[in-house]
């Protein structure tokens, strides 16, 4: 919901702050989601984060969570997409382009950066492209995934 | 601006070293020359040579031509077809690619294919959404966006691969621009998008049009504090605007354009407006050369290109010097008109 979405954005700092616990606790559990089974999970964990990312920021599902480095403003909310910036289309009263009923993400991703704490610096590195095929699966689990294996991998070497 | 290594009109030059392509734009930018650029107003045609006489009025005046891509999302004649054209003749063209009507799979293939034919800059681009043009009903593609597009023709270019990491036997050698905007909010984060380009593999940028100087230098310290000064060649859009009537309408209705109340008066208040608007962006070149950081200027000049020349000649930018064109080496004339 586009007013949800924009109070998300106002509350980018205690955002930031709940969601660095909660991904601390998803790799932490990533040997315990490794024994059930990713594949498993995939499905009814895809569900819960699509309906509270979509409750709380519109979240497209894109599988590749950005909302860090995007002042928790979710860009796939943009029309045209954008992962890196506003293009050059915004209205001078801050609204979009295409949709000019509503306010640019990427004006409001610019004011939500500057309220976290690692977000001003996110925001300025640049985003690769998006990789089409994760289109509807879990952010959190190939988080869990990717940096539960560097863990992994790291304690191995010890 | 002449060569020592002046090739055969339609081959590349020689790469010289620091350089990434074989092309004249390059080569002015890099030697330091304040350069002109222009844009050409596709057509909406098949016949080859409407390309050539929309081009022929630019001749000795620029320094390279963009080629747009479906601007404001209207259908022309294709970017890459129109340089494809041109780069046979030898001019010094600037392809663009927007994301709004191609994936990554049909971009690849154009940058390896516009470099074939003798492209050396491409301009990377989002785009404009299809809402604005003639075909609202299209489907906006947006595979990508500019950035992921200036890192994907980079890595084409300097490490000889597509995205999927399949090798490219001869890597196309191109310049990478992109675009800028200055006059857009978020105004503090407009230098910080820029720096973001160049870290993604933007070798020049051209903005948007420049109406408002101070908004402009504001801008510019900030990217010079960034240290960008040095590592992206920045040329500022310019156009003549036509009337007072036609510049209120241009700032309501095309997005992304800033008109201050100030140009607006002015132009309200000449005698014979069109006049004054091609003096205003004469002006605005003259003051544009003083600025340290700006390495040339983009002028637009959409429906009305035949004032570019002009404009170019009375702001004296060009400083006696003649941009490469065909006829400027041969007395022949290359190519007579039909």
């Amino acid at each position: 919901m586009y007013a949800v979405r924009r109070w998300s954005v106002r509350h980018a700092r205690a955002m930031e702050r709940f969601y660095n616990g909660f991904e601390w606790l998803l790799v932490t559990l990533h040997p315990l989601w490794k024994r059930v089974g990713y594949e498993r999970l995939e499905k009814p964990v895809a569900l819960v984060e699509q309906l509270s990312k979509g409750f709380l920021f519109d979240c497209k599902m894109c599988g590749q969570c950005a909302l860090s480095s995007t002042g928790m403003s979710c860009s796939m909310n943009c029309p045209k997409n954008l992962r890196n910036g506003p293009c050059g289309g915004v209205r001078a009263n801050g609204n979009c382009e295409v949709d000019p009923e509503m306010r640019c993400v990427w004006v409001e991703a610019f004011e939500g950066s500057e309220r976290m704490a690692e977000g001003a610096k996110a925001i300025r590195v640049v985003q690769i492209a998006v990789d089409r095929r994760l289109q509807g699966k879990s952010s959190w689990l190939k988080v869990a995934r990717e940096k539960g294996a560097a863990v992994e991998a790291a304690l191995e070497k010890l | 601006m002449k060569f020592e290594d002046e090739p055969v009109p339609g081959y590349p030059l020689p790469i010289l070293p620091g350089h990434s392509s074989p092309g004249r734009l390059e080569r002015v930018l890099r030697s330091g020359t304040f350069a002109v650029t222009t844009e050409l107003d596709p057509p909406d045609s098949a016949d080859p040579e409407d390309v050539f006489s929309r081009t022929r009025i630019f001749d000795g005046y620029v320094d390279a031509i963009n080629a747009t891509d479906g601007s404001g999302a209207n259908c022309h004649m294709s970017s890459m077809a129109v340089c494809s054209l041109l780069a046979r003749k030898g001019y010094a063209i600037v392809m663009q690619i927007s994301c709004r009507d191609k994936n990554r799979i049909a971009i690849q293939g154009d940058i390896l294919g516009g470099a074939a034919m003798g492209v050396a800059n491409i301009l990377c681009l989002t785009g404009d959404g299809v809402q604005s043009g003639d075909h609202p009903q299209a489907k906006p593609v947006f595979d990508l966006d500019c950035m992921s597009l200036l890192e994907l023709a980079r890595n084409m270019r300097d490490n000889h691969q597509f995205q999927s990491g399949r090798k490219i036997t001869f890597a196309p050698r191109v310049f990478l621009g992109a675009a800028a905007n200055p006059f857009a909010l978020p105004f503090e984060w407009r230098a910080d998008r820029l720096a973001k380009k160049v870290a993604a593999g933007a070798q020049f940028v051209q903005t948007q049009y420049c109406y408002d100087v101070p908004r402009l230098r504001t801008y510019l310290n900030r990217v010079e504090d960034l240290g960008l000064f040095g590592k992206v060649f920045i040329l500022v859009g310019v156009g003549p605007l036509r009337s007072a009537k036609a510049a209120e309408w241009m700032r309501t209705n095309v997005p992304g354009i800033h008109i201050p109340d100030a140009v607006i008066k002015r132009m309200a208040g000449a005698e014979k407006p069109a006049l004054e608007g091609r003096q205003i962006c004469v002006e605005l070149i003259q003051e544009l050369r003083e600025f340290k950081g700006v390495s040339g200027v983009h002028v637009m000049a959409y429906r009305q290109e035949e004032t570019v020349a002009e404009i170019i000649q009375k702001s004296g930018v060009l400083g006696g010097r003649e941009p490469w064109h065909p006829t400027r080496d041969t007395p022949v004339q290359f190519e007579k008109e039909t």
